[in-house]
């Protein structure tokens, strides 16, 4: 058998998940969508000697809007979130990026929850979310607490999350009305991780140019706003060579490494060319 | 430390199953060994590859990248339960008829995409049945008779419905 031992809990409620992430401390880890973790346990790379399964917790399985706002439960399928009518109508840019992770099969049980958790630093989820001004719901033995996503996506595989703290839920406010919005990746194959992606809304604002958020993955330790490029796009809209210029400060700004999926020339000149496309399509996609 | 044994009930293509297992047991094993399926290739066990893949309550999956424990209580589909005794499913004809395959190793994860994908959309395009097949690795054909075979079976599929 390819995974070690470990001891399996099953819990079906939220609190019981808690208590036995208490009770087992660094030993134990939870199992959400198992397309991360089960790999690393197949390959042996870790060892927990407690997995507490929450696929059986239904109340951590919703995708709801309530009061405009958009509420998903750590452990609704990245599937459902791509296939909900609300979501495409409401957040059409979160649709889009899960439309970019890995393959139906692996959408099939993977879970937002899970891939915010793990937050591998080339992941759609985290971008998304720290674009869209999400807000996650952890809960530990101490109670319940909102982290805002500048706050929780801390370092490459790391999060606010305390060990015996669970994300339960994750909150994403409505996009202004008009909001235009553009999510571009660059893979080498369907379906793998990023080489670069880049998420950008715009707005009209009130004094003539444009509210802008641009946020980068794939270049280092996750996704990062780019205050550069979003400043250029708030001065001169998107108009002339606007966007281009909104990319040729994103490239600037990003700190990418060689790794042995690229060399970090080439992901600049990815973060560049992606930032200008996404920044135009945004641009398009805004109504007055 | 406390790895105890589970009981696990799983409908593998209608025949339930019924076994003590340890809850490290992956899907896959449990299907190629508890249940003696061995139609379901394991090739990289760590999700990359798409041989493994089957159906869980009709949706595909990858079953190296879940343990059987959870599929407890779950309907499973895999490629066996295609062929109606000697005849083949379309899925399978089509792949026989344009040589969709070599050494096989690949197919029967195929077969398992295939199946609910031709469901939801039985008139797809050549940029649809690659996009398709992306997360299933073949290192023979090289793709190209594997979309003709979709592109049969999807026909096949066409004539039969009502």
């Amino acid at each position: 058998m390819k995974p070690p031992p470990f001891a399996y809990e099953c819990p079906t409620e939220v609190a019981d998940a808690v208590a036995l992430l208490a009770a087992h401390g660094a030993d134990a880890r939870p199992l959400a969508g198992g397309q991360s973790l089960v790999p690393l346990l197949n390959f042996r790379l870790v060892r927990p000697a407690v997995l507490v399964d929450l696929n059986r917790i239904a109340a951590l399985a919703h995708v709801a809007v309530e009061d405009g706002t958009l509420r998903i439960g750590a452990m609704a399928r990245q599937a459902a979130v791509e296939a909900a009518p609300a979501v495409a109508r409401g957040w059409p840019i979160l649709t889009e990026a899960v439309g970019h992770i890995a393959h139906p099969q692996i959408r099939n049980r993977g879970t937002v929850g899970g891939s915010l958790a793990h937050n591998d630093p080339a992941a759609e989820l985290p971008a998304v979310m720290l674009a869209l001004d999400a807000e996650m719901t952890a809960r530990g033995p101490a109670g319940t607490r909102a982290i805002a996503a500048p706050d929780f996506f801390t370092d490459t595989m790391e999060t606010a999350l305390d060990a015996d703290e669970l994300l339960t839920g994750i909150a994403v406010p409505a996009l202004p009305e008009g909001t235009g919005w553009s999510f571009r990746e660059a893979a080498r194959r369907q379906g793998d991780f990023a080489l670069v992606a880049v998420c950008v809304l715009l707005r009209p604002a009130s004094g003539g140019g444009l509210n802008a958020r641009v946020v980068v993955t794939g270049t280092g330790n996750g996704p990062v706003r780019v205050p550069a490029a979003e400043a250029i796009l708030a001065a001169r809209g998107a108009a002339g060579d606007a966007c281009e210029a909104a990319g040729a400060a994103a490239a600037e700004a990003v700190e990418p490494m060689d790794d042995p999926h690229a060399p970090a020339w080439y992901r600049r000149r990815l973060v560049a060319a992606l930032t200008a496309r996404a920044s135009m399509e945004a641009a398009t996609g805004m109504e007055a | 430390m406390d790895a105890a044994r589970r009981t696990v009930r799983v409908t593998v293509n209608g025949e339930s199953h019924e076994k003590e297992v340890e809850p490290r047991l992956l899907l896959s094993d449990f299907i190629r060994h508890e249940a003696g399926l061995t139609g379901t290739h394991v090739g990289c066990e760590h999700g990359v590859c798409g041989a493994c893949t089957v159906l869980l309550e009709g949706a595909p999956v990858r079953s190296c990248l879940m343990f059987a424990v959870q599929a407890e209580g779950a309907s499973i589909e895999t490629v066996e339960s295609l062929a109606d005794g000697d005849a083949l499913h379309p899925l399978q004809e089509a792949f026989r008829r344009e040589h969709g395959l070599q050494c096989g190793y690949c197919t029967p994860g195929i077969l398992m995409t295939l199946k609910p994908f031709l469901a939801a959309n039985p008139e797809p395009t050549e940029a649809e049945i690659r996009q398709a097949l992306s997360g299933n690795l073949c290192r023979c054909t090289g793709y190209q008779q594997i979309v003709a075979a979709v592109r049969r079976a999807a026909a096949m599929l066409r004539a039969e419905a009502p």
